[in-house]
């Protein structure tokens, strides 16, 4: 499918912006090739440049930067040198884009229909007619069901997913030469990302487009792509095709990258987590050898000297390290085994949180409209009978997709919301429903950590006070003594003691959350509710944070129940995993068992949606159509049965599943009994093609 | 929409019921008798208490509001203690007049506020946005009466261009009283011009970043294609309520313009009725200009239910 | 995505480039200095003024500016530079008083209902929404034709006029801030909500609320400069500016500076304050918050 005619050709481009610190070079040198048919898989960490490479590919940069340097050619044409005229009639019609957030990417007061029509009206010269029906054309092509009835709304009337179709129909309109991808399926779901990378797959190979497609994510990056560049503080580290830069990479960067994303085969119990200690340089503070140099492990002194440029190693395969051949060496650097464990009788174990049967609804006047006249409010059941139970020392993971109520669990555990009804027992003691109610040793024993570093300190007050506070109020903690315990907790979450008087602005996402982390434990509470703590941050700044968790808990024996839609974390914190969708548990149990067969046809889906990073792994195709029901008008009988791929019949549609145990500690709640469930499903992972 | 329409309108019913009961007492602060006021100094004691239970005024406060609210809502607005003339044909004339001038000054403002506010928000940060920006925070500061008096000085006195006294006869017919408009029409103008412009820019500038103006641009859209269909059609809806908003600063301009330049409205007569401690005039007027002031702001709701499809249709 | 990206910078250098952007801004520097001087004049202009206000010499009446009266004489011979030093205290006493006033109350108000919530919110909300149906300048002239325009009147009604808007703003940001997170931090470790509101939410108040008084200031001083020129200012003989342009009107065409330089002493006033609160709002609200 990969022909040899080279679409875009990128010769040692240098994109700067003038800053008040002067001007900033925050793409250097970078060239690529990408060839029609291809997707290029373009991957870094915020900051490394890769958004802003990709606005210069296409000339649309921000007022203030600007290309100082080098060439851009679009199938034979120069960029550079078009008027601006004459590059918008290269937009739209030569190279389009899809854009990260599809809920704002998309002008909220004009029909979705019209959007892609005005592009075939001014690009393809059709009539107002021909143009519409393209524009049903395209839709139907990125499979909306009633093409017709979706061109006629508007953006807020259609889910996420639904609108990242769109864009794509919007972007393949004028079949262009070049696509660009921004982070296209970041903004969605697991389940729902997973449809729109099939679709993203099956249309390219239709379309023959030469595409750029932006990620943070290697696992993506696996999936669909053809060849990876990796990039780091505004350089291209290495360049290769997939098989390449996975699995015979020939820079530490690419290596320590892979070995930050947690495994689905293995925890906290097997591994640690590669980290990549340090922070992205500035672009106006670059070191002055490779500018990887001070983060690497490998680094000698000859790479603190001279900076090496990108150089191709074997047939299409580039690194820009002088210590190329000796990465493939240093592979333990990434696979630190711990020394096996001891096995421990889980049932041995003491209970600390038992909650039991949580239920939690709100009621929500609707708006809009037409809904002044509904007096009566609707009733949202957000968690709908929920039990679980968390012992001394474990994690308890809940996992499930944005919306199917995990956080307002959590936060009526935490006693931010009042449960509608249902038992709370800390350590067999009855707690009271909200946080008003709640003695302070009660208080004590039960800290958070949430998902947002920006807002969970408060940006007026030095951090080091924020961690002090708990101390004061609840660590019965002598004043004289705050101090020493701040600059201690600091150093337990590997801060600098003297960050205790900055600001939170003067703090990276990564540090502000250790600074929440060490607030969390200066109460010294038993159990500690993590909701999202790390979704908002980078791979490698994650995979810190999660090393961090765990070591912690180890240290101090507290509980987590850890919250989070993404399996590969859950996987590798805890101990065990309950499975949520539309506000009830589906499945819970180990952690080992819940990710082995049998599996509720839901964590299946979920399973084999994920994105793993290594393109020689197979994973059962299993996809979920539609999108999540309201929470509102709650499906019938198996309240899953609408998207479930396994349904076997009408039972599913009027009837409640009951629980099936696995084992003593493993069930599954579904109408289709174990030994057929055993039957239909295989393991996710396994089947690699090739040894490396 | 009509559902939503009523509500707007219940709601804002209310807001006039509230807002006549702070008219009535307040104007009920004044100090002295209103009987005495109409009959002067050297009126016996029994005719001030005849008239006093003529007018009513005998009776409980409440009695006196209910009564007041109800004969308003009639039509009876009283009247007036000064001139002894029914208050409400003297104040429909006097509004006439004020909103003709206020028509002038918004067909005006509001377009070249809007004009301003965008060229400003494209080029944001440049010359232009720079001097158009200073430019209309200063107007946005200065007092009418200070405005309206160096026009004056500038154009009708220094050079003889247009009337510098626009103290026509009430019932003037448009036509014969346009010139005697324009320079007021200005003066308020200019007030409000740099508050259009300001929140147009402001609106603007946040379209203009957004995601789908990029996107607009990549389609590889003219660039006035991408102004026009993109990005005005959103940046403008918030205007449509930032005018309505601004009637009350208009309605305060014009109190002070027509009194700048002897325009008879109905800010000139208010102002007249304080001095003359009118009452029954001051609360006739007070009332119409705070209906007129809620059920623009009502229109500007509605107009932009009408536009915005997240309204229109509902979430 | 948070957090690879690069180190921060130091702390130190934070005003230094409020300030650096600042030089960008002309306009903003004039407002600052411009508040500056008149701020000084109001405190010794008084002290310092060639002539008292209230001198009259008839037989220099109407006199145009000279080395002796720099800014020429009025109807009655008086000084009018030294007059319009002598009204400066005025004007930024009432104007800064009823800003103060308006603040403190629009503040509580606004703490209060932003915090609370639910039917006292709703309440108070529907209040103000009351408050605001009636245009400010007539809700002015209405109250001060009935009580009577001394300073004090001046000052109350200017300050509640105001109170709407600032406890609008006010309880807009407190809206924003209770949900945070570190609000919730500090309830899940049992703070009292004198705490939370004081410690936690107060001081994320203040910089909006120091843009929004900068605002009122130089609304209030229009407001008062207008109630003066149409008579309901401080009366005679305080040298008001506005009654002094109102005055200087009957000698337009004989002698236009009795008018014009009050009205430009005015004008420069209120186009300062406006320009230093733009200022204001560019170095605290860098994010950009619109009213």
């Amino acid at each position: 499918m990969t022909t040899n005619t080279t679409v875009l050709d990128v010769k040692n481009l240098w994109v700067s912006y003038a800053t008040d610190d002067g001007a900033l070079n925050t793409v250097r040198n970078v060239t690529m090739k990408i060839a029609r048919g291809e997707i290029y898989g373009l991957v870094g960490e915020s900051g490394s440049g890769k958004t802003t490479l990709a606005r210069a590919l296409v000339r649309y940069l921000p007022r203030n930067g600007s290309i100082s340097s080098g060439s851009i050619s679009l199938g034979g044409v120069d960029l550079l040198a078009l008027s601006q005229r004459e590059l918008r009639k290269v937009w739209g019609a030569r190279v389009t884009m899809v854009h990260q957030d599809p809920s704002k990417a998309i002008n909220p007061s004009i029909p979705v229909g019209d959007q892609i029509a005005e592009m075939a009206r001014t690009h393809l010269g059709m009539s107002r007619a021909q143009a519409k029906n393209k524009a049903l054309e395209m839709l139907e092509k990125v499979q909306l069901p009633d093409p017709e009835s979706v061109a006629a709304r508007y953006p807020h009337q259609l889910s996420g997913g639904m609108l990242q179709r769109i864009l794509i129909a919007t972007a393949l309109t004028t079949n262009p030469q070049f696509l660009i991808m921004d982070e296209p399926t970041t903004a969605l779901d697991v389940t729902t990302e997973a449809v729109i990378l099939d679709l993203v797959r099956d249309l390219l190979r239709e379309y023959e487009t030469a595409v750029l497609y932006i990620t943070h994510n290697l696992g993506v990056v696996a999936r669909i792509c053809d060849r990876v560049g990796v990039m780091y503080a505004g350089e291209l580290m290495e360049e290769g095709n997939i098989q390449q830069v996975f699995k015979q990479n020939y820079h530490p960067y690419t290596l320590g990258l892979l070995g930050c994303v947690p495994r689905i085969d293995a925890s906290k119990h097997d591994i640690d987590l590669h980290t990549i200690p340090g922070h992205i340089p500035r672009p106006n503070a670059l070191p002055d050898g490779c500018i990887f140099a001070p983060r690497c492990a490998m680094a000698e002194d000859a790479c603190r000297k001279e900076r090496p440029s990108l150089t191709e190693i074997s047939d299409g395969h580039f690194t820009a390290c002088r210590r190329w051949s000796e990465v493939a060496d240093n592979i333990h650097i990434i696979a630190k085994d711990k020394s096996e464990e001891e096995e421990i009788d889980m049932s041995e174990i003491p209970l600390l949180l038992d909650a039991r049967n949580i239920e939690k609804q709100f009621k929500v006047r609707r708006s809009g409209l037409s809904n002044i006249f509904a007096w009566k409010p609707d009733i949202v059941r957000a968690v709908d009978n929920m039990s679980i139970r968390v012992r001394k020392g474990a994690t308890m993971g809940i996992v499930g997709e944005s919306g199917c109520g995990k956080t307002t669990f959590a936060r009526c555990i935490a006693g931010f919301e009042s449960a509608t009804s249902g038992d709370i027992f800390l350590n067999g003691e009855a707690l009271p429903y909200s946080i008003k109610d709640r003695s302070k040793s009660t208080l004590k024993k039960i800290q958070l950590v949430f998902q947002n570093p920006d807002a969970s300190l408060n940006p007026q007050h030095p951090v080091g006070q924020s961690v002090g506070r708990p101390l004061a109020l609840l660590g019965n903690v002598l004043q004289s003594e705050i101090d020493q315990r701040v600059r201690e907790l600091f150093e337990a979450v590997n801060l600098p003691a003297d960050y205790v008087h900055r600001l939170p602005h003067e703090l990276s996402g990564g540090e502000k959350q250790r600074v929440a982390i060490a607030r969390a434990f200066a109460a010294n509470p038993e159990l500690m509710i993590l909701d999202e703590p790390i979704s908002s941050l980078d791979v490698s700044v994650q995979a810190s944070l999660m090393n961090l968790l765990a070591e912690l808990q180890k240290e101090k024996g507290v509980s987590y129940l850890f919250i989070s839609h993404d399996l590969a974390a859950v996987r590798h914190l805890s101990d065990w995993i309950a499975v949520v969708y539309l506000g009830r548990i589906w499945e819970i149990g180990s952690a080992q068992d819940v990710f082995s067969p049998p599996y509720h046809p839901y964590t299946e889906a979920l399973l084999s949606a994920i994105p793993i990073p290594d393109p020689n792994i197979h994973q059962e195709r299993i996809r979920l159509q539609g999108s999540v029901p309201s929470a509102v008008n709650i499906p019938s009988g198996c309240r899953f049965h609408t998207r479930c791929p396994r349904k076997i019949g009408a039972i599913c549609e009027t009837e409640s599943p009951t629980w099936q145990n696995v084992n003593r500690f493993h069930s599954i709640c579904c109408h289709i009994p174990l030994e057929e469930l055993n039957k239909l499903q295989a393991p996710i992972t396994v089947e690699e093609r090739e040894q490396p | 929409m009509i559902a939503y329409i009523l509500r707007r309108l219940g709601m804002i019913l209310l807001t006039l019921l509230a807002a006549s009961i702070i008219i009535f007492s307040v104007t009920q602060l004044l100090p002295g008798d209103v009987a005495q006021v109409i009959l002067g100094q050297f009126a016996t004691p029994e005719a001030v208490a005849n008239l006093r239970a003529e007018l009513g005024l005998d009776r409980p406060i409440v009695v006196q509001y209910f009564d007041w609210l109800i004969r308003f809502i009639q039509g009876d607005w009283g009247t007036s203690m000064v001139s002894r003339m029914e208050v409400r044909p003297m104040v429909m004339a006097r509004l006439r007049n004020s909103l003709m001038l206020a028509s002038v000054a918004i067909l005006m403002y509001v377009p070249l506020g809007i004009l301003l506010g965008v060229i400003s928000a494209i080029k944001e940060d440049g010359m232009a946005d720079q001097l158009i920006s200073g430019i209309s925070m200063a107007f946005a500061g200065l007092p009418e009466f200070v405005t309206g008096l160096l026009l004056i000085g500038l154009l009708a006195v220094s050079f003889d261009f247009l009337p510098a006294n626009s103290s026509i006869e009430p019932d003037t017919p448009f036509r014969e009283a346009f010139q005697y408009l324009i320079l007021p029409a200005i003066t308020v103008s200019l007030t409000s011009l740099g508050y259009i412009s300001r929140m147009t820019r402001s609106s603007t500038i946040d379209v203009l970043r957004s995601d789908y103006t990029r996107a607009a641009d990549m389609k590889g859209l003219p660039r006035w294609q991408v102004l026009t269909k993109h990005v005005l059609r959103n940046s403008l809806l918030p205007t449509v309520t930032v005018v309505a908003l601004g009637i009350g600063w208009l309605i305060g301009g014009l109190i002070v313009t027509e009194s700048v330049f002897g325009y008879p409205g109905i800010g000139r007569l208010l102002v007249y009725s304080i001095q003359r401690r009118d009452v029954i005039s001051i609360q006739a007027i007070s009332m119409v200009i705070v209906t007129i002031y809620s059920f623009s702001n009502l229109i500007a709701d509605i107009l932009y239910g009408i536009l915005n499809p997240r309204i229109r249709l509902g979430g | 995505m948070q957090s690879a990206q690069p180190a921060k910078p130091v702390p130190a250098s934070r005003m230094a480039r409020a300030f650096k952007r600042l030089r960008r801004y002309p306009a903003t520097l004039f407002g600052f200095a411009v508040v500056g001087i008149f701020f000084l004049m109001a405190i010794f202009g008084p002290m310092v003024a060639p002539y008292k206000f209230s001198d009259q010499k008839l037989i220099n009446k109407l006199k145009p500016a000279s080395a002796e009266h720099l800014f020429g004489t009025d109807q009655f011979g008086r000084d009018i530079f030294s007059r319009i030093l002598t009204g400066s205290r005025d004007v930024f006493s009432i104007a800064g008083s009823g800003t103060v006033l308006a603040v403190l109350l629009g503040l509580t108000l606004g703490l209060l209902s932003g915090y609370l919530g639910g039917m006292a919110d709703e309440f108070l909300m529907r209040l103000m929404d009351v408050l605001l149906s009636i245009p400010p300048l007539l809700l002015a002239m209405i109250i001060l034709g009935t009580v009577g325009p001394s300073r004090l009147n001046i000052v109350l009604v200017v300050g509640f006029l105001y109170i709407p808007m600032v406890s609008r703003v006010v309880r807009s940001v407190v809206l924003d801030i209770k949900t945070r997170e570190f609000v919730e931090a500090a309830k899940m470790r049992g703070e009292s909500n004198f705490y939370i509101l004081f410690r936690e939410i107060l001081p994320n108040v203040l910089p909006p609320l120091a843009v929004e008084a900068s605002m009122r200031f130089s609304y209030s001083i229009f407001l008062v400069a207008s109630l003066g020129f149409l008579g309901l200012g401080v009366q005679p003989p305080s040298p008001d500016w506005g009654m002094m342009v109102s005055e200087g009107r009957t000698w337009f065409n004989l002698a236009p500076w009795v008018l014009l330089y009050p009205a430009g002493t005015i004008a420069l006033l209120v186009v300062g304050v406006a320009f230093m609160s733009d200022g204001l709002r560019r170095m605290l609200l860098p994010g950009g918050v619109s009213n």
